[in-house]
């Protein structure tokens, strides 16, 4: 997704001309500081003395976020560290309702002054925007939880990881891809986020997060030894997680290393696909992001009602009463949950970023659109599908921002399409198919501002004849029509074969903000899709 | 946290009083450098103050402000570097980024391509700061905002959506070698779609420049409505190669594109589409219409962009594509030393040379066509021949014989900078873009082409 404004300043004219990014230069790890953990006393009376400040000057609604990120990203190029970049930041936000209107500001100064300035800044924004309002903003009921903490649960955490061990791994795993003939380049990386949190909110919320984020990565490339052709391969089967350092030893790079430069060669002499249809065989470590960009965005009930329209788009999946409990997005088989909970998820956390304990929910039952991706201020506006259901109106607790300095709004959660009942495998659809393509890893992906219409490419491609593997493919990309792709599902894996993928940066928002997010699903089959050849020359 | 220590900082610098001075840059970097024991010392200081209004479905919708400061300190023995960054600026979180930065510069592997810091360089100057977009208000935004709203809530079938942020901004890079480098400037970019309420139509426009006075938000918003309401129920015509008028939004999107591989280590690696076959490069060769010709410079009056890069070597005027000719690629300072080149930096602008050629006439001149508003969503297909996919957005017309006659359903392409330039047949005016979707400061003209290639049609409006 493009870059907002707002990082171009901070930036101060980052790279234009898109010639590689801005040079941060490399950066080892932030020493650990000396302050108190968020828990302690001292940020409940910041936090409070901004709570205060918001009412005193006309707010009936307010919260405010106090976090620390770190991040750290090392990065190595064939026998060269090229980065060790760790970097931290730490502020507060402060958002408030004033008579229906949002005002919002944040600054990293956390001393008491600041809050108040902070705070009488933010009902200054709403203020401005209340006199051009016609609909004021109401929020859905939430238990408040005084004293909360939460913890991702990690084995390891990874800023107590020496940095030699992350870069001796990283070096290792380099040389073993080189070590494959024809195997010219390599990189690899290591990205890690540790974000401590407090949310207090003006109905009684004070709760305490620690988030852990974790992904191991790699690219070989393989250069023809004329220079007429150059393929690379991404180690996508390996996700980004909600786990500590223990997820990169899992993830054996240099086991895998050499796997991955082998099929990068082995890309250079593959066939080069006929254009057609086809049926294909979606494995899972590619799947996960068509599901990402043709369920999970259009499924988004902000931008289903136009609040996105001007940036990240709107939905085919709209208005909602014309689709809640009539819209056939997929066949019987298909089952899309949201969720904050499962284990390693990027999105799981206690509550969001507005004190709403996340539920679990499906937004797809049976095939049929069940329901969308809320906050308190947009579940209302589906008070009557919720009374029809005979529940509660209450947000789904999809709130987040990506940091203090910017303003929560409704993100996506874990949206993950559920196994069949039935238990097969990825081989077993592959067996039962006659003639198809079968495609691992995510590559190229492009759908429009409605969800319609979208290209995805991959990373390996293999041809399917008579039930089986009869060689690797290459150039291939597929296009779609999201309700009749899905609706061409016709065989989706069982529980055993169910692999959640997933991003750091799903783009959104103005100023534009990443969401970290996975979505789990099992492979599945897609009857007489479209398939075009990439390869094109001229 | 209540009892900070005394900052570095003078009292005047408190986050609500605006961006760091070069004074201030200044003398914080000599007492940050005061404190290293290391070789060599580089520092990077960033400050930032934005302000945002957003606003959907004919409503207000979230709006706020941020300050932030940001300091880079990296510590060098030899070959050995390590960096440590953070927006504590206390003077107990300095001392510990520098003594921290020092202790794992220790450790780290020798960097086989380390470069020595620069020493004082010289910069062309730059004015991109404006005190009417610096001194700018909530209330200011929510007036400009209501240049959209007003009319979209009168004409009772139209939703405006749209986004107005505004800010400043400042860099400043130091060592103890005699750098130092510092640029400040100011942002402030409006950009606005209009739907109709069947939804069935969309139009997009926008505006962007560092002097607040100089955006026309009632010409945004005109030319916003103007086109969703043009764009009502298209049609669906065939997918297949048509010539193509694209507005300058949408050439951006796809010309900017060139620059992501256009660094001169990719292709001596033999990884980049300006790679010869049998090796070398394409420096010298023509590989686009002998009218195309892009540019970097900071100078630029359309541009203005920071005149250093983020080493703090100094940029000029470059040129990267002459009258068709791709007249050089770009060398950081350790791959020119490698290869015996000229280190470039890397330009952050880029504009590509106008035409005199109206929109108008070139519609006129059209026979059969597409008028394309903007792109969206613009991924790589094939890093080889730089082929992207993405699709048209908020405005999209048939042209016949010489009138744009219907709004048509938005098309998937699959199109390369490369292909498209070898196929120029017209060129308008340039104008400064508003943000395309890598940003950046970009000046483009509209420009009429034949053969682009739509591969599928999008129902979305």
């Amino acid at each position: 997704m493009a870059h907002s404004r707002r990082e171009f300043l901070q930036l101060s004219s980052a790279a234009a001309l898109g010639l590689a990014a801005y040079r941060i230069p490399p950066y080892y790890r932030i020493p650990e500081r000396d302050a108190p953990p968020l828990n302690d006393p001292k940020f409940k009376e910041l936090a409070m003395r901004a709570l205060d400040a918001a009412k005193s000057a006309g707010a009936e609604y307010s919260d405010v976020r106090i976090s620390q990120n770190r991040n750290q990203a090392i990065q190595a190029r064939e026998h060269r560290v090229q980065a060790l970049n760790d970097s931290e930041t730490f502020g507060f936000g402060v958002r408030v309702l004033v008579r229906g209107a949002w005002g919002f500001a944040a600054s990293r100064d956390l001393s008491p002054d600041e809050m108040v300035r902070v705070a009488r800044q933010a009902v200054a924004q709403a203020e401005a925007n209340r006199a051009v309002l016609e609909r004021p903003v109401v929020l859905a009921p939430v238990t408040p939880t005084a004293n909360g903490t939460w913890r991702i649960p990690v084995e390891s955490d990874p800023f107590d990881v020496p940095v030699e061990e992350k870069v001796a791994l990283l070096l290792d795993a380099n040389a073993a891809a080189l070590n494959v003939k024809g195997a010219k380049f390599v990189t690899s990386a290591m990205f890690f986020l540790r974000e401590e949190k407090t949310l207090a909110t003006s109905d009684g919320t004070y709760v305490v997060q620690t988030i852990f984020r974790a992904q191991p990565r790699m690219n070989v490339t393989a250069v023809a030894p004329d220079f007429s052709d150059f393929q690379s391969i991404q180690s996508n089967d390996i996700a980004p997680r909600g786990l500590g350092y223990e997820h990169v030893r899992d993830s054996k790079l240099v086991e895998n290393a050499t796997r991955w430069a082998t099929e990068a060669v082995e890309k250079l002499s593959a066939k080069s696909v006929e254009v057609g249809r086809y049926d294909l065989v979606l494995h899972p470590t590619h799947l996960w992001l068509t599901v990402h960009e043709s369920i999970a965005h259009p499924t988004e009930l902000d931008r289903a009602m136009g609040y996105e329209a001007n940036y990240a788009g709107t939905s085919f999946v709209s208005p909602p009463e014309k689709m809640l409990g009539k819209f056939r997005y997929g066949p019987d088989i298909m089952n899309i949950q949201g969720d904050r909970v499962q284990q390693g998820s990027l999105s799981a956390c206690g509550w969001d970023d507005e004190g709403v304990v996340p539920e679990t929910f499906l937004i797809i039952k049976k095939g049929i659109v069940n329901d969308y991706q809320t906050t308190r201020e947009q579940a209302p506006w589906l008070d009557w599908w919720y009374k029809k259901q005979g529940k509660g109106t209450h947000s789904h607790g999809c709130s987040y921002s990506q940091s203090w300095e910017d303003i929560q709004f409704q993100r996506m959660p874990n949206v993950s399409l559920l196994p069949g009942e039935k238990e097969q495998s990825y081989e077993d659809i592959i067996a039962a198919t006659d003639r198809g393509i079968a495609i691992m890893g995510d590559g190229s992906f492009s759908i429009d501002q409605q969800r319609y219409n979208a290209q995805f490419g991959g990373q390996l491609f293999y041809e399917i004849k008579g039930g089986k593997i009869v060689g690797m493919l290459k150039d291939v990309a597929y296009q779609m029509r999201t309700p009749d792709f899905w609706n061409s599902m016709d065989m989706i894996g069982g529980k055993k074969s169910y692999f959640m993928g997933g991003a750091f940066n799903d783009g959104k928002g103005q100023p534009s903000q990443s969401n970290a997010v996975s979505h789990g699903c099992v492979p599945s089959r897609f009857r007489n899709i479209n398939v075009i050849n990439t390869g094109r020359k001229a | 946290m209540s009892s900070r220590p005394h900052r570095l900082l003078s009292p005047e610098m408190a986050p609500d009083a605006g961006i760091v001075s070069p004074d201030d840059a200044q003398a914080l970097f000599a007492r940050v450098a005061k404190l290293s024991k290391a070789d060599t010392i580089e520092m990077q200081l960033n400050s930032n103050h934005t302000g945002n209004t957003r606003f959907a479905a004919n409503q207000m919708s979230t709006s706020g402000s941020v300050t932030d400061m940001q300091l880079a300190v990296q510590s060098s023995y030899g070959a050995k570097h390590a960096v440590v960054v953070t927006n504590d600026l206390t003077d107990d979180s300095l001392a510990r980024a520098v003594s921290e930065s020092e202790a794992l510069a220790k450790l780290a592997p020798d960097d086989p391509e380390a470069m020595p810091p620069l020493g004082a360089q010289t910069y062309v100057p730059v004015n991109a700061y404006f005190d009417s977009t610096a001194q700018l208000t909530p209330a200011d935004r929510a007036k400009a905002a209501i240049t959209a709203l007003a009319p979209a809530r009168s004409a009772g079938d139209l939703l405006a959506a749209g986004f107005i942020i505004t800010g400043e901004s400042s860099v400043a890079l130091g060592n103890t070698k005699g750098l130092f480098a510092y640029h400040r400037a100011t942002s402030a970019n409006y950009q606005l779609t209009v739907r109709t309420a069947d939804g069935t139509g969309s139009g997009w426009a926008a505006a962007d420049h560092p002097d607040w006075t100089q955006l026309d938000f009632r010409n945004v918003s005109d030319r916003a409505i103007d086109k969703a309401k043009m764009s009502r129920n298209p049609v669906a015509i065939e997918p297949g190669r048509y010539t193509v008028i694209l507005e300058p939004q949408a050439v951006g999107d796809i010309v900017q594109l060139l620059g992501n591989y256009s660094d001169a280590r990719s292709t001596d690696e033999g990884r980049s589409p300006f790679v010869k076959t049998g090796g070398g490069n394409k420096v010298g060769e023509k590989i686009v219409d002998d009218r195309v010709t892009i540019i970097a410079d900071p100078q630029d009056p359309q541009l203005m962009s920071q005149p250093f890069d983020g080493d703090g070597l100094a940029l000029n005027r470059q040129l990267f594509i002459e009258n068709g000719v791709l007249k050089q690629l770009f060398y950081t300072r350790f791959w020119a030393k490698k290869q015996g080149k000229v280190a470039t930096g890397q330009p952050a602008s880029i504009k590509m040379m106008g035409g005199t050629t109206s929109l108008d006439d070139m519609i006129k001149s059209t026979p059969r066509g597409v008028l394309v508003t903007r792109l969206w969503y613009l991924r790589e297909v094939d890093p080889r021949t730089i082929l992207y996919t993405g699709l048209t957005r908020d405005g999209t017309f048939l042209i016949e014989n010489g009138k744009l006659t219907k709004a048509v359903r938005n098309f998937r392409f699959n199109e390369s900078p490369l292909f498209m330039l070898n196929n120029l047949e017209m060129l308008g005016p340039s104008v400064r873009l508003a943000g395309t979707e890598q940003g950046g400061d970009i000046v483009m003209p509209s420009i009429k082409v034949k053969d682009f290639n739509f591969t599928s049609l999008s129902e979305a409006v």
